[in-house]
């Protein structure tokens, strides 16, 4: 039999998480009602964009690179069993366009852009620089957040494109240059096997609603982090973690909702 | 044209019995006190006195327990958020830690209330900034990064931001902590000026004796939980009050007490230490 202490204290775990999640609803409305800056000082998202996407740009194009590099390889060794080589173009496509590029982009820039965020979120808490703000007359959420959280939703699809290009050249020098696979079959099957709609934008989709999750949850870990350096390396820590874990279960979803028949 | 606040002789800030604090604490206990325009008041205490909490209450980041205030006509408590914003685009505020955009050069932190609150050009921009900033000495620090420049700086930096756009109440923590001999007077006949020249409200918040009662109209002296004395910083001067005294004197011995209180939570904590055994 369970006693009254077990169930008062699943009682207060459950409250604090549906506080917790009301908490976080609350941030976003309140991020989506300050989003009208966005139109009227343009500058300022492009300024983030520029900091998440740009500084992100070398490790994403990297991994991609690699993920390219594994995919020509594992590809090759599978497809050879059944004599299938030449529709290596179109694994490493499907794979990158649907899979590969929104999830792997997802988790770097949840590991790069996110705690970059979270940090300076973060800090700019710690030292007072909100609470100025917010006596300046102007609402952190509006100049801060809202710039900075669109700057990361558009950012997310460019850089999964970016991965998922870089990773199609990197199957490409592992298959054509390094194996010898022939290079007509090699993009003529990508070409007639990967539709527009149904892979790529699919994989599009994804990515929006990765850097939604991601940008997001960085945000508000970072409004949440108590002002000491513990507190924000905790938050930091939590961003990593609760945007990982977001994309993975994300994916999931997306991918039973948009590739069933 | 001027707001019917701006011209009316009313105190631009004034507290009736408030009470403070944090959580189950209360900081400040039936606090009563006014400004009024032109007059630049010093607010003194020891540390952990409660003068910040004061300073809180004033911009409106924390709610009074008890009593009532008022700033431009208007009690906080009654006041909403978009209501507030709009108090608080007439006040200027220095923060104890300065509290700079770190992301933002020396400039673009001076630029920032008036781009967000006032629609000039850039030339015009520039020279108010290079006014503001040559008259806390660094027009050519402009161009700095925050991090480079020093603390006794970035409070300077601080105070440019603070006033930039000319506020009808000016809010300063601590301003003159940090700061060489030379930068304490200027920014001292500087806060006097201010008030003299814009006709604004000044509350100092300071440890400072002698550059406040220099400059100050009224002194007010915060410990143990409340007001202990007021007044002009001559009549201050003259009390007998043993507490204003040791405070003035700074004497070890005294009503002021230097060790901070023991408390149930200490004699817990020690408790737990085994200390007691």
């Amino acid at each position: 039999m369970t006693s009254p202490k077990g169930i008062a204290a699943l009682g207060a775990a459950v409250r604090k998480r549906v506080i917790g999640l009301g908490v976080f609803t609350r941030f976003f409305i309140r991020l989506l009602a300050a989003s009208s800056i966005v139109f009227k000082r343009p500058r300022l998202v492009s300024q983030q964009i520029h900091f998440i996407g740009n500084h992100s740009l070398l490790i994403i194009a990297v991994s991609g690179l690699f993920v390219g590099f594994v995919l020509g390889l594992q590809g090759y060794y599978t497809l050879n069993r059944y004599g299938s080589e030449e529709a290596l173009g179109l694994l490493v496509a499907l794979s990158l366009t649907r899979e590969l590029g929104p999830v792997v982009t997802a988790l770097l820039f949840a590991g790069r852009a996110g705690t970059s965020l979270t940090a300076e979120i973060g800090l700019m808490r710690a030292g007072e620089q909100l609470a100025a703000m917010e006596v300046m007359a102007v609402d952190p959420a509006r100049r801060v957040l809202a710039p900075r959280f669109w700057g990361g939703v558009i950012a997310m699809p460019v850089l999964a494109a970016v991965f998922s290009m870089v990773g199609i050249l990197g199957g490409w020098i592992v298959g054509v240059l390094l194996i010898g696979i022939d290079t007509g079959a090699f993009w003529s099957q990508m070409q007639s096997g990967v539709d527009v709609w149904k892979d790529v934008m699919n994989g599009v989709i994804k990515s929006i609603v990765f850097g939604v999750a991601v940008t997001l949850i960085a945000l508000f870990e970072g409004w949440q982090a108590r002002p000491t350096p513990e507190g924000v390396a905790r938050a930091t820590t939590r961003t990593v973690v609760a945007g990982s874990l977001a994309v993975l279960g994300l994916d999931f979803l997306l991918t039973a909702l948009m590739f069933s028949n | 044209m001027p707001s019917p606040a701006s011209t009316s002789n009313n105190p631009v800030l004034r507290l009736d019995s408030v009470s403070l604090g944090y959580g189950d604490f209360t900081v400040l206990r039936d606090i009563s006190l006014e400004v009024s325009r032109g007059q630049v008041v010093a607010m003194m205490g020891g540390s952990g006195s409660g003068k910040t909490t004061l300073l809180r209450a004033a911009t409106g980041q924390l709610r009074a327990r008890g009593g009532v205030v008022t700033l431009f006509d208007q009690d906080l408590a009654q006041t909403d958020a978009r209501q507030l914003q709009a108090l608080r685009q007439r006040m200027g505020v220095l923060f104890q830690q300065g509290a700079l955009f770190t992301d933002l050069n020396v400039f673009e932190n001076v630029a920032f209330p008036l781009r967000e609150h006032a629609s000039l050009g850039q030339a015009e921009t520039l020279s108010r900034v290079l006014n503001t900033l040559d008259s806390v000495g660094l027009r050519c620090a402009a161009h700095l990064k925050v991090s480079e420049v020093s603390g006794g700086m970035a409070r300077r930096v601080a105070l440019a931001r603070a006033v930039i756009l000319e506020p009808e109440l000016v809010l300063y923590d601590e301003p003159f902590a940090g700061l060489d001999p030379i930068s304490l007077g200027i920014t001292a006949r500087l806060i006097r000026n201010l008030s003299d020249r814009l006709g604004c409200a000044s509350v100092v918040i300071t440890h400072d004796i002698a550059e406040s009662f220099a400059i100050a109209d009224q002194v007010y002296l915060v410990g143990q939980g409340c007001i202990k004395a007021h007044g002009a910083p001559a009549t201050l001067h003259a009390s007998t009050d043993p507490y204003v005294q040791q405070f003035l004197n700074g004497h070890p011995d005294g009503p002021v007490p230097f060790e901070y209180p023991s408390t149930p939570a200490f004699e817990s904590w020690l408790a737990r230490q085994g200390a007691l055994q």
